[in-house]
């Protein structure tokens, strides 16, 4: 019998005492996806088998976003464009998880190519909220943090280019951790933004989010943006003290745009630090506000130069009525692309354009460097900077879709964590007033510098469960 | 606002072709995201290096020499060549480059 609340720790203590066997663990999420996966269309493929190896996730069964490449299956990216690709080797992450003898559950929901906060851009349809079906999960990796919380899984792997771990682990009431860009390999995911993209995971605590951490970091030499640090255990200091670590609180976190419901539980959130013993500071990131205008132009040229790969030749959608070469690339990618990415090529093809770049492209990448420079300046004087992972809750289905800036918008808080690379992990910190719907926690910090993170949400979420259990 | 003109110019740049209704919708869409990102001009970017990535790693270089991580084989050749829509043996096929017309 397999426990309700069950967490990859006390899975893997279970799986110890034989009180389950990895069989019957993979059986059981086999079980739960075919019963609840209809009504959340949080996985988009299945595996039938599960090939558990040894190491330190062995028999832990997991979910995969479907823009990871896993040998001789299925990768879709939520795009027509690669409805029927099969993926022709494992991407790296999918390799060291093997390594780990971790089992593979599926591939899940996202927005097409990575691009959206809501998972509402999949072709395959949007995923919905577990708490409330009438709502989005957020994204873009929102099938991965659905199938977390509706316990689908015991872990999934995100990815995250402006938020697309930690938003959607907000808006789900999970645990979405974003390395610092360059921990870990991107070969084999499928890219969105080069400079931007990093793949973490989304777990049910912070103790877990550690753990498959230990696994995904290190250099890869088919990734050479990855650096060559030595990776610690970051399982090994969660509970070491907090006491007079200085916590920066950015004021222009909390101005117009920021619902009250969200500010509310932030706030609240602040005080259990302080009660952790933390020392708060109000600190200011001048140059915040510009930060999401920087990313969608950053963004939008990246993705207009990685999918100019899309053009039917090798791989993926190929017209059949294309009379010329040229008519195979124009029309494979107009029938394959969706709304979203044709909008966000076109943006990035306009802001590289000859007579456009320095104005667009360039002006972007110079404030990209004052928004790194604000969080070095921040950082001389605080440890770890914390704030809203999202401006809102979960939205209803729907809602913004028709508004792409309304949708952008949603990032506001995520994004300059990419353009500067640093690590940034979203932890739940209560349900809001008003919608009843999870917030998350926001915890930015050094770039490497993931054990801080870590031990300070592990410790904020003790400290949570442990007033939950007395109140 | 973005014109007519400008947005077929850049779908053309994009190897798109937009229908009527796209074309619509894409020059009111980024028309209003182009609005918002012209707050940019607020900054003060004198002398500032622009950014291109953040991990300060220069010159990633390796030797350069066949590592055999990808040796070929029948079902690594099918998933990299049987995946075109259209092939000659071990090739990719395309259309003619110079048009009939």
């Amino acid at each position: 019998m397999i426990p309700e609340k069950i967490t990859i720790k006390s899975a893997l203590e279970g799986l110890a005492r034989r009180d389950f066997s990895a069989g019957e663990l993979f059986n059981h999420y086999q079980k739960r996806i075919v019963q609840l996966n209809p009504n959340l269309n949080a996985y988009l493929t299945m595996f039938e088998t599960a090939q558990a190896g040894e190491g330190p996730l062995a028999g832990i069964p997991c979910a995969i976003k479907d823009n990871i490449l896993i040998e001789g299956t299925r990768t879709t990216a939520g795009s027509k464009m690669l409805e029927n690709y099969i993926s022709a080797y494992d991407a790296t992450v999918i390799k060291k998880l093997r390594a780990a003898g971790a089992t593979f559950l599926g591939k899940t929901n996202l927005d097409e190519f990575a691009m959206g906060t809501s998972t509402e851009n999949s072709a395959y349809g949007p995923t919905k909220n577990p708490m409330d079906h009438s709502r989005v999960p957020g994204g873009t990796s929102g099938g991965s943090a659905a199938a977390v919380a509706a316990d689908l899984a015991l872990f999934a792997l995100g990815s995250d280019t402006g938020g697309s771990i930690r938003q959607p682990a907000s808006l789900c009431g999970v645990v979405g951790l974003k390395p610092t860009y360059g921990r870990v390999s991107r070969h084999g995911l499928i890219a969105t933004a080069s400079s931007l993209d990093q793949i973490g995971c989304l777990t049910k605590t912070v103790y877990d989010a550690a753990l498959v951490l230990n696994t995904l970091c290190g250099h890869d030499i088919f990734d050479s943006t990855t650096v060559k640090n030595s990776v610690p255990d970051f399982t090994a200091k969660l509970d070491l003290s907090i006491k007079g670590l200085r916590v920066g609180v950015p004021k222009e976190f909390f101005s117009a745009g920021l619902s009250a419901e969200v500010e509310e539980r932030i706030k609240a959130s602040i005080k259990v630090l302080e009660k952790l013993g933390c020392e708060i500071k109000e600190i200011s990131l001048p140059n915040f506000e510009y930060a999401l205008a920087a990313y969608y132009i950053i963004n939008p040229a990246e993705i207009s130069a990685n999918l100019a790969r899309f053009d039917g030749i090798r791989y993926g959608h190929s017209s059949d009525h294309a009379e010329s070469l040229l008519d195979t690339y124009v029309q494979s990618r107009s029938e394959g692309f969706g709304p979203e990415p044709k909008r966000r090529i076109m943006l990035g093809t306009y802001a590289l354009s000859s007579g456009y770049y320095d104005a667009y492209y360039l002006k972007a990448q110079k404030v990209r460097a004052l928004i790194k420079k604000d969080f070095n300046d921040a950082f001389q004087n605080v440890d770890i900077i914390v704030g809203p992972t999202a401006p809102n809750t979960a939205f209803k289905l729907g809602e913004k879709i028709s508004d792409p800036l309304a949708l952008y918008l949603e990032d506001i808080y995520t994004v300059s964590v990419n353009l500067a690379g640093l690590p940034g992990i979203s932890v739940p910190c209560g349900l809001g007033s008003k919608s009843n719907m999870p917030v998350g926690l926001q915890i930015i910090g050094k770039s490497f510098d993931e054990e801080i993170i870590l031990r300070v949400a592990h410790q904020f979420e003790s400290l949570q469960n442990r007033d939950k259990l007395s109140s | 606002m973005l014109t007519d003109a400008e947005v077929e110019r850049i779908a053309r740049l994009a190897r798109l072709e937009l229908t009527d209704s796209e074309k619509v919708s894409l020059k009111k869409d980024l028309s209003s995201i182009l609005d918002y990102v012209a707050k940019l001009d607020a900054t003060d970017t004198t002398g500032v290096e622009p950014l291109y990535q953040t991990t300060g790693v220069v010159n990633s270089t390796r030797t350069d020499e066949a590592r055999g991580e990808f040796p070929m084989t029948p079902t690594l050749e099918e998933l990299l060549i049987g995946q075109a829509p259209a092939r000659k043996e071990r090739f990719v096929k395309v259309k003619s480059i110079l048009s009939k017309k």
